[in-house]
């Protein structure tokens, strides 16, 4: 395949027997080729490019939207703590803090637990089991991100407020993070409701991940006289690791984006505060709640602004985890490969 | 940390030279009798965190279908919503509206993420290729309310009005990495073999390609459609500002637009109760259809894949 795709193929070949390299052309290289295979050629091309396009151009119009307030406020914009339409005071840091902060609590809370499903579905549960738990921890990955904050609102909250605070407050009440009044609503509720989001998110890739450990792996531990969590330690973990980490960076990324369920708990109050239970607001909920009602061209600028650090943001992130996600899956194949040329010789 | 401790532990003790035949014995006894609880234990650790997940997650389930199912009706579906205090009434105007978002995303959507995905596995191999599955992951990673921010300054700030038409484009640059994925995946299941028979044959490679390649791969494509709008049904951020709300029928594609989800949000943040149970209606309607659509595209790939192979 890859041989044909290279081959040079600026003249016609009269051969019949290089009738198929002819359509494999790239660029340019098109004379010769039948009319039917260029029109072919040129169609699927130019949607292709769109797709390529798209992000290009979504990246330039959310810089020239929010040039306005780039030029007005400089990177000053990122730490200044003030966020007031009215007086066209316009600071992203709460927002920053709000996003940062209930992500990676989200993820402190999502990650144990991920991992251990995962294990669970990739090492040790029934094989009857195996695919009816997978496909329905995938299936929670579908369900819209308003039905979770609409659920949040109705049952998570009301058991925030009436235990789970009060029992927070009463044991660990002399760390800061947990004064103030139990709300329901604020940052632990937020961090909560995307820990219940992600989690499907984490274990499925991270299952995948574990999956594609080749084998042999297991069995060599096995035949040492490990323990099933020594064969998942020493033999297992070291080499999924950093496909763990891709998915925990995928997870991480749907956090920070997410928009819905976090505005419908989070209280939407653009302070900085220490306490958990104190309300707060994120980047995505605070352009949900005001690009609608936003009338001075400042103001929309800002919230453009915002949402181009959001688009940077993923843009890193998400490349960064399927690098890492590849990463364990070509290493994996080599051994793979490798082993079956010895047991072959 | 303490994982790591009682590991280290064991194996230290497991390597410790013998002093005496007997004392070794009772040693190697105790390691690994240890050794065996210590693994054990993380096991059930493993089990417990599945059950811990699987709470809040059964507990939507129930609540959607507890409170969801019974507000259904043929009038949900057929009558405009009501007043607070004036009893029945339905979202057929969010049905409506949703209906028509996905059938302007699909019209936009499906023929490039088709054609995107066709051109990737049949047709730009290399390096052209390679950089266009690249923008297409980059499009997959970027967060739904960017791309409504995106649609706002593209489409709604020009046209000066909130409208279905831009609801429905944002939706479908949100739904093109999916279609062109499943498209390029299930392109690439088919055996080379065909293509090479086809061509063997002389037929030109658009053919073959479009009657041979496109056609044996066309039911996986189906369930790869069904995703993409599975993935966008439930969609509420970029609907915010392109598409609107609506309180009336609407198929206008300038104007704004009723849909599902932002008509659940409306309801579901509001005081009334009645309200309130028409979002729990709307969001089992919403989530069933959303699970019926990924449950036939599951079944379907894994057929797709039992026949490839």
């Amino acid at each position: 395949m890859k041989t044909a795709a290279n081959a040079p193929s600026t003249v016609d070949p009269p051969a019949p027997a290089s009738f198929a390299e002819k359509g494999r052309d790239k660029w340019g290289a098109l004379q010769g080729v039948h009319w039917g295979d260029k029109i072919f050629h040129y169609t699927t091309g130019t949607f292709a490019i769109l797709v390529l396009a798209l992000p290009l151009l979504m990246m330039v119009m959310l810089i020239a939207a929010s040039r306005l307030s780039i030029t007005n406020f400089g990177p000053a914009f990122l730490v200044d703590t003030q966020w007031d339409p009215v007086r066209e005071e316009f600071g992203a840091l709460p927002f920053i803090f709000g996003t940062v902060v209930s992500s990676l609590l989200a993820l402190l809370l999502a990650v144990p637990v991920s991992l251990g499903l995962a294990i669970f579905l990739s090492e040790l549960c029934p094989k009857k089991l195996r695919k009816p738990l997978g496909f329905f921890s995938e299936l929670l990955a579908a369900i819209p991100s308003v039905v979770y904050g609409f659920w949040g609102i109705f049952v998570m909250l009301p058991w925030l407020r009436d235990s789970v605070q009060p029992a927070l407050a009463r044991w660990f009440g002399f760390l800061p993070i947990f004064q103030g009044q139990a709300l329901g609503f604020g940052m632990l509720a937020a961090a909560m409701i995307l820990a219940i989001m992600i989690v499907p998110t984490i274990a499925s890739i991270s299952r995948d991940v574990l999956r594609a450990v080749p084998d042999t792996e297991r069995e060599a531990a096995i035949a040492l006289g490990a323990t099933p969590w020594e064969t998942i330690r020493h033999a297992v973990l070291p080499m999924a690791k950093s496909g763990i980490l891709g998915a925990v960076i995928l997870g991480l990324n749907r956090a920070l984006g997410e928009t819905m369920a976090v505005t419908m708990v989070i209280g939407n109050r653009p302070k900085i505060s220490a306490s958990l239970f104190d309300p707060s607001h994120s980047m995505a909920s605070v352009i949900a709640n005001e690009l609608i009602e936003a009338e001075k061209d400042i103001h929309v600028s800002s919230l453009s602004q915002i949402a181009l650090l959001l688009f940077g943001v993923a843009l890193v992130m998400n490349l960064g985890a399927r690098w890492l996600v590849s990463g364990v899956k070509r290493r994996a194949a080599k051994i793979t490969a490798s082993v079956k040329l010895e047991t072959s010789k | 940390m303490t994982t790591e401790a009682i590991t280290l532990d064991s194996h230290s003790q497991s390597t410790k030279p013998p002093s005496d035949a007997a004392s070794h014995l009772l040693h190697a006894d105790f390691g690994e009798r240890r050794r065996k609880w210590f693994s054990h234990f993380v096991v059930a650790l493993c089990g417990v965190s599945a059950v811990v997940v699987l709470v809040p997650l059964a507990s939507i389930f129930l609540y959607i279908i507890n409170k969801g199912a019974p507000g259904l009706s043929l009038d949900f579906f057929t009558k405009l919503p009501t007043p607070v205090g004036v009893a029945g009434g339905g979202l057929s105007n969010a049905v409506l509206g949703t209906l028509t978002l996905i059938g302007i995303a699909s019209a936009i959507g499906l023929p490039i993420g088709i054609l995107a995905g066709v051109y990737v596995a049949e047709v730009g191999k290399g390096r052209v290729a390679d950089l266009i599955r690249f923008f297409a992951e980059v499009l997959s990673g970027v967060p739904s309310i960017t791309i409504g921010v995106f649609v706002y300054a593209v489409l709604v700030v020009p046209m000066k009005t909130f409208s279905a038409f831009a609801g429905g484009v944002s939706l479908a640059i949100i739904m093109i990495p999916t279609v062109a994925r499943t498209t390029e995946e299930l392109l690439r299941m088919v055996p080379s073999q065909l293509r090479e028979a086809s061509l063997a044959l002389g037929v030109p490679q658009w053919k073959t390609s479009i009657f041979i390649v496109l056609r044996t791969a066309a039911p996986g494509i189906l369930t790869g459609v069904m995703l993409g709008i599975a993935r966008i049904a439930g969609e509420t951020a970029p609907l915010l500002f392109t598409a609107f709300n609506n309180r009336f029928l609407s198929t206008r594609l300038d104007q704004p637009i009723a849909s599902l989800p932002v008509q659940i949000l409306t309801y579901a943040t509001s005081p009334y109760a009645e309200w309130q149970q028409k979002a729990w209606t709307g969001a089992f309607v919403l989530v069933f259809v959303i699970l019926i659509l990924n449950l036939i595209a599951r079944l379907g790939t894994r057929r797709q894949v039992g026949g490839a192979s």
